[in-house]
């Protein structure tokens, strides 16, 4: 199995989701993020006080997906996420040891 | 403070109008000191929001209590020059319910009152200068020494009947003197004696609510207009109505030029500017709204506006820490609006007195202005930072460092203006034994 995460831009998640939803995934964890890239940050000013924000908030999108179905899964996703300016994001994947579904105590793919 | 109305050969009667007008006044000048802790509290991080607040709250209480029992007294009876005195108004214990505030048409309860909410709020405006760093109980105890021995002196020097000032011709309407440059100076007196915050300079301090720091303008600002024209104490002679609309004008045109000036030396136009600009604005027409015209007001505004927003970056450049701009905001815009008088008073509007460019064309009312500007700044100047320094070395002014930097609200109040957790992550459901236990400890070390 893998971990497929993705730091991507907020406002894709729709589109993040319709396409895994489409692909047939049934299940992700979204959580909140923040950081940078190479989109660095922004400036803000209060008073005349400039503050370079530097931590751009992003969403973090994590989803279970077994061997096979990773590099297709990568690639729907970088699809929905792109806009193709500087910050979409990035995305990878991880190998996962295990899984186990809590209600059932199912283990590995059977978990998913 | 308005001379007498002398209607035909009539001693003055009261006025339920007046009264009831005035009474509105008081509960709007009220409502300006939790205006003043939003405004002030959006500014802060969120780790001293809670604090923030309470440094203007704790004024509507000590202020109140000191001001029955002997404030209104030393301010506003009839002693020397420099200060008042009354002993029948020594908790308020024997006034009569009809007795009528000498040559006015509202008792003496409803001036007292009136005037007690200026009290109250000038010590609170000082606090935007000590964010994130003060002892609670210091500042409480601040509060309550510099209300005797700063606010009640100085509000007898420029409004007391035999008060110096008042005598000399200083023009101060509603408290451009007595309030703004009073709670200026002493702002920068108590920050040159207890120094910066941790991380001033070096960290960001962005305002954590914009939306608090708006709403609190405009709480500001609405209850302004009982601090302005409520202080002509009437409107027999539509004096407190010239003031009222003048205070609109001024405070427009101020929020206009801190806005236009904001976005050509930085790029933009902020809300902070906005509600900056609108304050500054209400401050510098406070002692000048009823001796200028509208248009004199514009120029109030704009003037103020501009010299405002441009004196907030002093700080960075000079290193003092005027936290949330009170001496850039509050003491510069009421050292212009004090001396604008002595430009665009017209003699048409609360007295005679005519500025610069109106009558004679003589300097004779700047010299005052100059006169009564001066002696408030460096009499509160000087007498804050002496308090400041007494009580840092009693009781300690600054809460530590680590207290400061994990946040003041959790340190001084026990407590955390925001749950950010959806799943009241971390924090014990109940009051289980052990977090009773810490939370007495901390209260102990404290």
């Amino acid at each position: 199995m893998k971990l497929i995460t993705a730091v991507v831009k907020p406002h894709r998640l729709d589109e993040i989701k319709e396409a895994l939803q489409a692909f047939g995934v049934h299940g992700l964890t979204v959580t909140e993020a923040s950081g940078y890239g190479r989109q660095r940050g922004h400036t803000e000013v209060y008073r005349g006080a400039e503050y370079t924000v530097d931590l751009v908030p992003k969403i973090r999108v994590e989803v279970l997906a077994e061997d096979d179905d990773a590099e297709q899964l990568i690639e729907v996703i970088v699809k929905a996420a792109r806009t193709g300016k500087i910050g979409d994001g990035k995305v990878w994947s991880l190998p996962v040891e295990t899984a186990v579904r809590v209600r059932t105590g199912e283990r590995g793919p059977d978990a998913l | 403070m308005a001379p007498a109305i002398m209607l035909a050969a009539d001693a003055p009667r009261l006025s339920s109008a007046n009264t009831g007008f005035m009474l509105i006044c008081s509960a709007l000048v009220m409502l300006m000191t939790p205006g003043l802790a939003f405004f002030y509290g959006g500014m802060v991080r969120v780790k001293s929001t809670l604090n923030m607040l309470m440094m203007s709250f704790i004024s509507l209480g000590i202020v109140t209590i000191l001001w029955v029992l002997y404030g209104f007294s030393l301010a506003f009876g009839t002693g020397n020059s420099l200060l008042g005195w009354n002993a029948d108004w020594i908790g308020l214990s024997n006034v009569g319910l009809t007795q009528l505030w000498d040559g006015y048409t509202i008792p003496v309860f409803v001036f007292m009152v009136f005037q007690l909410m200026f009290a109250i709020i000038t010590p609170a405006l000082i606090s935007g200068a000590l964010a994130d760093r003060v002892k609670f109980s210091a500042w409480a105890l601040f509060v309550a020494l510099w209300a005797t021995i700063v606010y009640v002196p100085v509000a007898h020097w420029v409004w007391g009947a035999d008060g110096w000032a008042y005598k000399l011709g200083v023009i101060d309407f509603a408290g451009g003197t007595a309030v703004h440059i009073n709670a200026g100076a002493a702002a920068l007196g108590v920050i040159l004696v207890i120094g910066k915050r941790v991380g001033f300079k070096r960290d960001p301090m962005r305002p954590h609510s914009l939306p608090l720091v708006m709403l609190g303008a405009g709480l500001l600002w609405f209850g302004w207009f009982g601090f302005n024209a409520g202080s002509w104490l009437g409107n027999d002679d539509g004096v407190g109505a010239l003031m009222f609309v003048n205070t609109q004008v001024a405070t427009a045109a101020a929020m206009l030029a801190w806005l236009a000036y904001e976005k050509i030396r930085h790029g933009a136009f902020t809300t902070l500017g906005a509600a900056s600009g609108a304050v500054a604005g209400l401050v510098a027409i406070t002692p000048s709204g009823g001796a200028v015209s509208p248009l004199g007001a514009i120029a109030v505004g704009a003037i103020a506006g501009v010299a405002c927003a441009a004196a907030v970056g002093l700080k960075f450049k000079w290193g003092y820490d005027d936290s949330l701009d009170v001496v850039g905001v509050h003491m510069v815009g009421g050292i212009i609006g004090s001396l604008l008088i002595g430009f665009f008073a017209t003699g048409k509007g609360q007295s005679t007195a005519t500025g610069v460019f109106y009558g004679d064309h003589t300097f004779t009312q700047l010299w005052k202005q100059c006169a009564g500007v001066f002696a408030v700044l460096a009499y509160s100047l000087i007498v804050s930072a002496v308090l400041a320094f007494l009580l840092d070395r009693t009781l300690g002014m600054r809460v530590t460092e680590d207290e400061e930097i994990s946040g003041i609200d959790q340190a001084e109040h026990a407590e955390t203006a925001y749950d950010f957790s959806g799943a009241g992550g971390g924090v014990a459901g109940s009051l289980s034994a052990p977090a009773l236990a810490a939370a007495q400890n901390k209260k102990v070390d404290a």
